[in-house]
C-alpha cells in the first residue's frame, strides 16, 4: 500500500470542477434566486419597526404556546435590540428560515418517495448518513466553488447540514403509522395519493414537525459557522469576536444566538404538538 | 333468505415466504404446514380452501390464532393477495383484477371492520364515517347526510364532533361499523371485530349486529376465535386449523356432527340448550285447510291416527287445533268448523332457545306450536320430543334433528307435486 495513495482528493476536485464548469449557469440561477429570497426576507424583517415585529412574534408565541414563551420572546428580542444586534439577528433569521424552507420543500417529498420506493430508500440512506456525519465545515468548501462568498453558500451549506432530520423523521413518521390504519385506508379503496394526503401525512405530521424542529436548530448552528465564508448575521459578530479575542462582544453575539435558538425551538415544538389533533 | 352464492372461493392458498411455488408443490404432495415450515422455512397461511358464502348470510370463520382466518378474510378485498386460487364476488373474479377494478370493489362492494377499530385519530367521528364516501368523491353535503344516517343506525349521531380517543372501545367499534355501513356495501368483513371489547360490551355489540342484520341483510363474514360468539351470530360457521378448512356448517351441525376430534374438542363444553332453537327440534306436522270441511277433517284424523288436527286458513296461517271429540259433536249439531277451533294454543318463535322451552311445553295440554313471523306454523314440539332432547344425549338429539330434516326434505320434494296434481285436477 505504501507509495500508492488513492487519489480521492483529485477525483473529488475533478468532480466539483466538472460541476462548476458544466452547471455554472444553473448555479448562477440558484444563487440569484436564493440571494433575492434571503435578501427580501431580511429586508422585510428590517422594514418593520423592531418593536412591532417583536410584538408580532410574541403574540405568535402566545398563540402556539402559553404566556411564558411570549414573555421570554418579548424580553429576549428586546435585549437583542438593546445590545445592538437587531440587524444581524434579522439576517440570521432570514438565512435560517430560507434554509429550513428549502429543507422542508426538498426533504419531505424525498422522505415520502423513500417510503414509497425501496430503491430510493436504499440510495438515500447512505447519503443521509454521509450528510450527517461529515464535519459540517467541509460543506463550506464546495459551497464557495458553486456560489462564491456570501449569503448563498451559507444557505447551501446549512441546507445540506440541516435537511437529514426532516427526511428521516418524515420516513419514520409515515412508517410508524399502525398497520391497521393503513389497511383501513386501503380497504376503503383509497388511491396511493389519497392515502398519502388523507391518512399518512396527517398522522405523520407531529413526527415530521419534530424533524423540522431539528432542522431549524441545525440550520441555526450552521448559519453561524457559515460566517466564515461571508454569510452575514450574528455569526459574523461571533467570528469577529473570536479573531479579536473580544470576550465581551463574543458573549453578547453568542447570547443573541441562544435567545433566537430558544424562541425558534420552542415555537416549532409547540406547533408540532398542536398539530396532533386540531387540523 | 336468498341462497345464491355471493362469494365463491376456489382452491385458494396463501404462502408467506420467498419462493411460494416450492411450498405449493409441497402442499400438493400432502405435506403439512409444520413440515413445510421445517423444510423450506415458509409459512402456509391458507391451504387450498374451497367454499361458498351465500348472499345475506352471516358467515363466521372461526379458528385459533395462526389458523389463517385473518389472512383469509383479507383476501376477500385483497389486502392480502392469494398465492394461488380464485375468489369470485357476484361471479366476478377478483384475484386477477387490476388496481382500478379492485379499488372499485373496495369502495362499493366490500366494507371492513377492524379488531382495533382502525379509526383515524386525526379525524372526528363524522369525518371518520365519511371517509369511504370522501374517497369516492361524493359531494360534501351528500356524504355528511349518509354518514349521519349510518351514525344514527348505531345510535352515535350525537358524538359526531368528538374524536375517537374520547370514546369508549364499544363506541369506537360502533363508529367502525357505521363507517363500513356508510358506503352501503353488500359485503361486510369483520375481523375479530368484537374481540378487543370486554365481555359485556361484546355481547351488546353482538346483539346490535344481529339487530342491524335483521334489517340490512348484508353478507357478513365475521372472523372470531370465540365459539360462543360464532354460535350466537353465525348462520353458518367455518372452522379453520393450520390454514385448512376443517368443517363448514350451521351451529347445530358443528355441535352435533363435529367433523373430527379437533372440532369435537372445540365444542365439547358448549351448553346445547343455550344454542339449539325451537326450530331445531320441532316436529313437522300436517296442516289441515279448514275450508275443506268437517268430513275431510275427520278423514284426515283417521288417516293420521290422531285425536286432533292443526288447522290453517287459506292464507296458510295457523289458526288453531280441532279435537276429535269436538269435531264429532259439531258434526252432529251441524256447527261450522270455525266455532270449535282451539285458538289459544301456547306458541313459541322458531328462534326460541331450548333452555326457555320446558315450562311451556310441560304445562301445556297440547303440543306447543312453533309460529314464525308470517304466522305460519313451522312445526310443533311435543313433550316426548323435548324430553328426548333434554336427556342431554347428543346422539339421541342428533337423531331427532336428522329425522326432522329428512321429513322437511321429503315435504319439500312432495309438496310441489301435490300442488301440481291438485292444479291438474281442476
Amino acid at each position: 500500500m505504501e507509495g500508492f495513495k488513492l487519489p480521492l482528493d483529485v477525483w473529488v476536485e475533478g468532480f466539483i470542477s466538472f460541476l462548476t464548469d458544466n452547471f455554472g449557469g444553473l448555479f448562477g440561477v440558484i444563487s440569484n434566486l436564493l440571494d433575492s429570497v434571503v435578501g427580501a426576507l431580511g429586508d422585510a424583517i428590517l422594514f418593520i419597526n423592531p418593536f412591532v415585529f417583536i410584538a408580532i412574534i410574541a403574540a405568535l408565541a402566545w398563540k402556539v404556546s402559553r404566556w411564558p414563551l411570549a414573555v421570554f420572546t418579548l424580553i429576549g428580542m428586546l435585549m437583542i435590540v438593546n445590545l445592538g444586534y437587531w440587524e444581524q439577528a434579522a439576517q440570521t433569521m432570514s438565512l435560517v428560515l430560507t434554509s429550513v424552507l428549502i429543507s422542508v420543500i426538498v426533504g419531505v417529498p424525498l422522505g415520502i418517495a423513500s417510503v414509497m420506493n425501496r430503491s430510493i430508500n436504499n440510495i438515500l440512506s447512505p447519503i443521509l448518513d454521509f450528510m450527517q456525519t461529515m464535519p459540517s465545515f467541509i460543506y463550506l468548501i464546495p459551497a464557495i466553488f458553486f456560489f462564491g462568498l456570501g449569503m448563498v453558500p451559507g444557505v447551501f451549506a446549512s441546507v445540506i447540514f440541516a435537511m437529514p432530520p426532516t427526511i428521516r423523521m418524515t420516513i419514520l413518521g409515515i412508517r410508524q403509522i399502525s398497520n391497521e390504519l393503513i389497511e383501513a385506508a386501503d380497504a376503503f379503496g383509497t388511491t396511493p395519493f389519497q392515502k398519502l394526503l388523507k391518512v399518512q401525512l396527517p398522522l405523520a405530521t407531529p413526527t415530521i414537525m419534530a424533524g423540522i424542529n431539528q432542522s431549524i436548530m441545525l440550520s441555526l448552528s450552521m448559519v453561524v459557522i457559515a460566517a466564515m465564508i461571508g454569510a452575514p448575521g450574528l455569526g459574523t459578530e461571533v467570528y469577529r469576536a473570536v479573531t479579536q479575542l473580544n470576550i465581551g462582544m463574543g458573549f453578547e453575539a453568542g447570547l443573541s444566538i441562544v435567545i433566537l435558538a430558544i424562541i425558534l425551538d420552542r415555537m416549532s415544538q409547540n406547533i408540532g404538538k398542536k398539530q396532533r389533533r386540531f387540523q | 333468505m336468498d341462497h345464491t352464492s355471493k362469494i365463491k372461493v376456489t382452491n385458494v392458498t396463501k404462502i408467506f415466504g420467498q419462493h411460494p411455488s416450492q411450498a405449493i408443490k409441497l402442499l400438493r404432495e400432502g405435506k403439512s404446514k409444520q413440515e413445510i415450515l421445517e423444510m423450506v422455512g415458509m409459512t402456509v397461511g391458507v391451504n387450498q380452501v374451497n367454499f361458498d358464502i351465500r348472499s345475506g348470510e352471516t358467515f363466521v370463520i372461526m379458528g385459533l390464532s395462526g389458523s389463517g382466518k385473518s389472512t383469509l378474510v383479507r383476501m376477500f378485498n385483497r389486502l392480502i393477495d392469494p398465492t394461488e386460487g380464485e375468489i369470485y364476488i357476484d361471479g366476478e373474479e377478483i384475484v386477477g383484477m387490476n388496481k382500478e377494478q379492485l379499488r372499485d370493489i373496495r369502495r362499493k362492494k366490500v366494507g371492513m371492520v377492524f379488531q382495533k377499530f382502525g379509526l383515524f385519530p386525526h379525524k372526528n367521528i363524522l369525518k371518520n364515517v365519511e371517509f369511504g364516501l370522501e374517497v369516492q368523491g361524493v359531494p360534501a353535503k351528500e356524504r355528511t347526510e349518509k354518514a349521519l344516517n349510518a351514525l344514527e343506525l348505531v345510535e352515535l349521531a350525537s358524538y359526531k364532533d368528538r374524536y375517537p380517543d374520547q370514546l369508549s372501545g364499544g363506541m369506537q367499534q360502533r363508529v367502525g361499523l357505521a363507517r363500513a355501513l356508510a358506503n352501503d356495501p353488500d359485503i361486510l368483513l369483520m375481523d375479530e371485530a368484537f374481540s378487543a371489547l370486554d365481555p359485556l360490551i361484546r355481547k351488546d355489540m353482538q346483539n346490535e349486529l344481529i339487530r342491524l342484520q335483521a334489517t340490512m341483510h348484508k353478507t357478513i363474514i365475521f372472523i372470531t376465535h370465540d365459539l360462543d360468539e360464532a354460535l350466537r351470530i353465525g348462520d353458518r360457521i367455518a372452522i379453520m386449523k393450520d390454514g385448512s378448512m376443517i368443517q363448514i356448517g350451521t351451529a347445530e351441525e358443528i355441535l352435533l356432527q363435529p367433523a373430527n376430534d379437533y372440532v369435537r374438542k372445540f365444542v365439547e363444553d358448549v351448553d346445547l340448550f343455550k344454542v339449539l332453537k325451537a326450530s331445531n327440534i320441532q316436529e313437522r306436522i300436517h296442516m289441515f285447510d279448514i275450508n275443506l270441511g268437517a268430513e275431510k277433517a275427520l278423514q284426515e284424523m283417521q288417516e293420521l291416527q290422531q285425536s286432533h288436527i292443526f288447522a290453517m286458513n287459506s292464507k296458510k296461517e295457523f289458526i288453531g287445533v280441532i279435537t276429535l271429540a269436538e269435531l264429532t259433536t259439531a258434526m252432529k249439531e251441524g256447527k261450522p268448523l270455525e266455532t270449535i277451533l282451539n285458538r289459544n294454543l301456547p306458541s313459541v318463535k322458531p328462534e326460541t332457545l331450548l333452555v326457555d322451552l320446558p315450562d311451556l311445553v310441560l304445562n301445556s295440554k297440547y303440543p306447543i306450536t312453533v309460529i314464525d313471523n308470517k304466522n305460519n306454523c313451522t312445526g310443533i314440539i311435543t313433550k316426548e320430543r323435548l324430553l328426548s332432547a333434554m336427556s342431554n344425549n347428543k346422539d339421541k338429539l342428533n337423531h331427532v334433528i336428522t329425522i326432522s330434516k329428512k321429513v322437511e326434505k321429503a315435504r319439500s320434494l312432495i309438496e310441489p307435486k301435490i300442488t301440481s296434481i291438485a292444479k291438474g285436477a281442476f
